[in-house]
């Protein structure tokens, strides 16, 4: 975990780093982040709590306190990560972790479209790809280097396509992920919708 | 690509723009907002020193953190009071109505916008809360939001977003006698997979379907999610107009006729193209429990908890874990199963409708010695209702709790939680590694009517053997 967070700002490109994986299917957003932790009125200090039962469970053999997994900032995970609730604590507390951006093999759709709007590319690969990773991450250090506008990714011995929608990949590339500023473009066209809509003027 | 569904229909009427990454910038016609997902959000309006757009199209109410014991202010804990004292100074501020405790409409946030008539056909509803497809029963379109895209609807009233594929979900039939629409969808999920809702919206429908009561329909759009499903919905019809006609925040005299009008316009044509269609066979759904770690492990409570060469491969890997989790044994019966607290509850099937089915099975009868069993009514409009048919007499006699409103054991954020790795027969939505509040705890699962069998019997039990 780093010490410091500084979140992402403007066009996201490229992503470097060191992969941890996290193996299993279906880990859901209360995994996590313990919905105990959500009692807070800011992100700030959701980082050291990821995953903080299973961590318990497992007595320092979870991956997130493996100390060759330290600094490490690519997530690589399995099927359906981040199903269950929309929290969009469970991403700030692995950004703020320190984990950029994740590969796996499909994501929960609340969970994918919180990690656009805080800035983590989630990319997928095939369950066959995926589990190769695990494996090769496993025995040896992998960092990888990713391009997202070739949606590519390569490291010392690797080199591999990664996909991920073209939506998504766009919003990176522009930085239209913050999706704010380009929302507020559209006032106008957003007031004229308030005024049209049938039913505004009677609920 | 769906074409003339309800969902192409109400999403189009809300598309502000194309935006240049490839998304739509949608226009969320009512946002629904709680004090766990949106202090972050305002902290964000305030750093970017932008307005709330529009006030008028944002409700508040106060859920996941009230105690359901003791509601008196300020809260035993401390930061449950700061997260209700953030949300009062952010609506008082930003002058958003606010349904506090004690205003008589406090509430999960799912039961009371429902009740208040706000909820209606042809809209778009957003809140930070995944369970907003539970709003999808009146015909809108309706998800769960991040706090980011609270940010972006309080600061434009829209946010950015890919529209979804549309599939139907058409059952035959209807259920039978003791079987319920919480067994129904588990049913579903079940049969399709956790993860098979990913992209879609779930368009619910048929005989089966239009069978049910408006609380009903909300019971299984609300568990949309845990099929994957960020959005689920039913048409609107008859049972839709008359649930709302006369609530509070409903269309009034020549409203009403307008909104009426337009309301019947609204649902998919009958010659509509759906990206995907699966038939089920409401009348063979038997009253279902989990038995696993996600709400797609259930089986019929009369069935074995599955062995591993019968689940497909992408399954075993969660199978094994959840065996070990819960402490079950392959091949082995799910009824009899003994529990430790009996919860009913939740934005899933805390309605007045599953306090009735719940009291009805408690008549005259007492709870299991040993056993915890404790009711918490969805909003102080449910409780007030059942306390009026005296349904709070039957619970208390039979040696439930009766409770104040609240989300409470659903996600335990407040003091309500399991204990070590007791056992919970459970109307909530969600049976995860820790959900109620202990780590070790553990979750089955079930309708309102099947909690109120297990806490009399001490053990899961066949709701059909209590039924007169």
């Amino acid at each position: 975990m780093k010490s410091e967070f500084t979140p992402p700002i403007g066009k996201i490109s490229q992503i470097s780093g060191k992969c941890i994986s996290l193996i299993g299917n279906d880990i859901d957003t209360d995994r996590i982040i313990p919905a105990r932790f959500l009692k807070c009125v800011s992100f700030d200090l959701l980082g050291k709590s990821v995953f903080e039962d299973d961590r318990k469970t497992l007595k320092g053999r979870h991956p997130f306190d493996l100390k060759e997994n330290q600094d490490s900032s690519i997530l690589i995970v399995n099927s359906n990560f981040g199903c269950g609730s929309s929290r969009e604590h469970a991403p700030q507390a692995l950004i703020r972790w320190g984990i950029r951006a994740i590969i796996g093999e499909s994501f929960a759709e609340i969970f994918y479209s919180n990690c656009i709007a805080i800035g983590i590319p989630c990319f997928t690969l095939p369950k066959k790809s995926i589990q190769d990773i695990q494996k090769y991450n496993f025995n040896k250090k992998l960092f990888l280097e990713i391009d997202l506008k070739n949606s590519s990714a390569k490291s010392e011995d690797l080199n591999f396509n990664l996909e991920i929608k073209d939506s998504s990949k766009n919003m990176f590339l522009t930085g239209e992920w913050d999706a704010t500023a380009t929302l507020l473009k559209n006032s106008s066209l957003v007031e004229r919708k308030f005024k049209d809509l049938p039913y505004i003027k009677f609920s | 690509m769906s074409q003339d569904t309800l969902f192409d229909k109400v999403w189009d009427l809300h598309k502000v723009s194309s935006l240049p990454g490839g998304s739509d910038q949608i226009f969320i016609g009512l946002h629904l907002i709680h004090e766990v997902t949106s202090p972050q959000a305002f902290g964000a309006l305030k750093d970017k020193n932008l307005k709330v757009k529009f006030p008028s199209r944002t409700i508040a109410t106060v859920d996941h953190i009230v105690p359901t014991d003791n509601q008196s202010r300020p809260f035993k804990d401390n930061l449950a009071e700061q997260m209700i004292k953030t949300l009062e100074k952010n609506c008082l501020q930003h002058k958003i109505r606010f349904f506090n405790i004690g205003s008589g409409n406090q509430g999960i946030v799912h039961v009371v916008a429902p009740e208040l008539g706000l909820t209606q056909p042809g809209m778009t509803i957003a809140c930070g809360d995944s369970h907003t497809s539970t709003h999808g029963a009146f015909g809108s379109i309706a998800f769960g939001i991040g706090t980011s895209q609270v940010r972006d609807v309080l600061a434009t009233q829209t946010i950015a977003m890919n529209k979804l594929k549309v599939r139907q979900i058409w059952c035959e039939n209807k259920l039978s006698h003791g079987v319920y629409a919480k067994d129904l969808v588990l049913h579903i999920i079940n049969e399709l997979g956790v993860k098979a809702g990913v992209g879609f919206a779930y368009e619910f429908a048929g005989p089966a379907i239009n069978a049910l009561s408006m609380e009903e329909r909300m019971t299984i759009c609300n568990m949309s999610i845990e099929g994957g499903a960020r959005c689920g919905y039913v048409n609107p019809d008859e049972k839709t107009f008359n649930y709302i006609k006369n609530k509070t925040c409903a269309p009034k005299n020549e409203n009403w006729d307008e909104a009426l009008l337009w309301w019947k316009s609204l649902k998919s044509d009958a010659n509509s193209i759906y990206d995907d269609v699966i038939k089920f066979d409401a009348s063979k759904v038997e009253p279902t429990v989990t038995w696993g770690i996600t709400p797609g492990q259930s089986i019929g409570v009369n069935q074995q908890i599955p062995l591993l060469e019968e689940l497909s491969l992408n399954d075993q890997l969660i199978a094994e874990e959840a065996y070990e989790y819960m402490g079950f044994k392959p091949g082995q019966s799910i009824k009899n199963t003994p529990v430790d607290v009996c919860f009913i509850g939740s934005c899933t099937n805390g309605r007045i409708s599953d306090l009735r089915v719940a009291a009805q099975v408690l008549k005259d009868k007492k709870v299991s010695r040993n056993i915890k069993a404790f009711v918490v009514p969805g909003s102080e409009k449910v409780a007030n209702e059942a306390k009026q048919e005296g349904l709070d007499k039957i619970f208390k006699d039979s040696g439930f709790q009766w409770r104040e409103p609240g989300c409470s054991m659903c996600l335990a954020m407040n003091s309500d939680k399991l204990i070590g790795n007791q056992v919970s027969a459970s109307s909530s939505n969600r049976n995860f590694k820790g959900r109620q509040g202990s780590p070790s705890g553990r979750t089955l699962l079930m309708s309102p009517a099947m909690v109120a069998a297990a806490a009399i019997n001490g053990k899961v039990s066949d709701v059909r053997e209590y039924m007169h």
